[in-house]
């Protein structure tokens, strides 16, 4: 499971723990994320300008 | 004064002081506007008096930019983190919310318990309104916030003009298609703000709506649930303004629709002087590229800032959404208002004189230097706009 950053606002998104709000359960991956998906706090950075921190 | 300090391996000693760190509590005294008529009303018996919070806003605000100018300063990057986790800012925002509530209960009892002309009324309404659009730039600030309390607030204070949707529809959709020409938040060239108002008003609505509408379908629930960030905003509202028209009669019911539409009306101002006519590139893949400063006309002047929470420091704010107001950047060879907000809007009210001051200035800005396949045209507009201008031509600023 993996922990992706926004470059812009430092958002995280953790794989293990999804994002309850947003709607992704615990456990789903960052690449299953729809293609549209850009930061949900800042709006400006798309998905593929995500930066990995750690995966396992 | 606090003066923020730090010891940086290669720089040496970095200090920084916010010279604008009390005049940001002109935002928390603001209601003294609204309120003002009413006490000049009740000392001269002039229902005359009741027009004073709106000649201040419209008329008395952008002299007050004209005089005082602006302020270019910039807190170092290093101090940023500090500057953020001051909690002196963040309380002048939170202060404000039930401000807002009392200030349109004040004015809504002054409304239902006087005999007043059709014209007093409707002062008093657009006063109300706007204030209430300053409620909207306050749930601005507050919504862009990581902190769930800060969203809740930003909630809350969107209940007062009934605009609910207007965090949700702005951080996912404005901010994601900025300066764009679908988008209903971004004017374009050659287009009014009486057109414009068409677009943005339903425009931003349909938006929000959709996007909670997807975010609650994966979580396996209705539009309709409770959990409707957005209904639950407007519930709030429906108890507010209910609760005003059963207390204070039938003439609630022309004065809350006409300060509801000023308010909105407001943010439609704002978001129309914002991004006039900017556009951004597509990248290889045909997407638009990331939003940048240049993408959003910016302002610096003092007294509009420190009344809008630093709103028209608004490049920085479209580059790095989630900043707080107190560490917002000037930056050189930024698209430029030549007055704050205020006096922006009354321009935009007289389309002829926006599109004299303005179209020229789109058209010197260094990224688009006369090409207009690199500026937002309103689609029924681009003939003229090509005849006037040229396709390609330089302009002189």
């Amino acid at each position: 499971m993996a922990v992706l950053e926004c470059p812009g606002c430092q958002y995280r998104y953790d794989e293990a723990q999804g994002d309850a709000h947003e709607g992704y359960p615990p456990g789903t991956l960052f690449e299953s994320l729809p293609e549209e998906f850009t930061c949900p706090d800042c709006g400006v950075r798309y998905k593929e300008e995500f930066q990995k921190l750690v995966s396992d | 004064m606090t003066t923020y300090t730090l010891q940086h391996p290669d720089k040496g000693l970095i200090s920084y002081t916010d010279k604008k760190r009390y005049l940001w509590i002109a935002s928390v005294i603001m209601p003294i506007f609204p309120m003002l008529g009413i006490f000049c009303y009740y000392q001269t018996g002039s229902q005359w008096a009741l027009a004073i919070p709106l000649v201040f806003t419209y008329l008395v605000i952008p002299v007050l930019d004209w005089l005082f100018g602006s302020d270019e300063n910039n807190p170092p990057e290093e101090i940023v983190p500090q500057l953020e986790e001051d909690r002196y800012y963040r309380i002048l925002t939170y202060i404000t919310v039930p401000m807002h509530f009392g200030v349109l209960i004040a004015i809504a009892w002054f409304v239902g318990t006087h005999e007043l002309t059709i014209w007093s009324v409707i002062a008093m309404a657009l006063t109300a309104g706007s204030y209430s659009g300053l409620g909207i730039n306050t749930a601005h600030e507050l919504g862009h916030k990581k902190p769930p309390f800060e969203r809740l607030l930003a909630k809350l204070v969107l209940a007062v003009p009934a605009y609910g949707h207007f965090c949700i529809e702005h951080n996912r959709g404005h901010h994601t298609h900025v300066a764009t020409p679908g988008d209903p938040a971004s004017s374009r060239m050659g287009e009014s703000i009486y057109k414009f108002i068409w677009r943005e008003i339903p425009g931003a609505f349909k938006r929000g709506w959709e996007q909670e509408k997807v975010r609650l379908n994966r979580l396996d629930k209705s539009v309709w649930s409770l959990d409707n960030d957005i209904l639950q905003s407007f519930a709030i509202s429906a108890v507010l303004q209910g609760g005003l028209i059963i207390a204070f009669g039938w003439i609630m019911l022309p004065f809350l629709a006409l300060h509801n539409f000023w308010a909105w009306f407001q943010l439609t101002s704002a978001n129309y002087i914002e991004h006039y006519g900017l556009k951004r590139d597509k990248d290889a893949n045909g997407r638009y590229e990331r939003c940048q400063p240049h993408h959003s006309w910016n302002a610096n002047y003092i007294f509009s800032n420190i009344v809008l929470f630093h709103l028209e420091r608004h490049s920085d704010h479209h580059a790095n959404p989630t900043r707080r107001y107190q560490s917002l950047r000037n930056f050189e060879d930024l698209p430029e208002l030549p007055n704050g907000y205020y006096g922006m809007y009354l321009l935009a009210y007289v389309p002829w004189l926006w599109y004299r001051v303005m179209d020229k200035r789109v058209l010197a800005l260094p990224h688009i230097n006369g090409d207009l396949s690199r500026v937002n045209i309103d689609p029924d507009c681009r003939e003229a706009i090509v005849a006037k201008y040229g396709q390609g031509e330089l302009v002189a600023a």
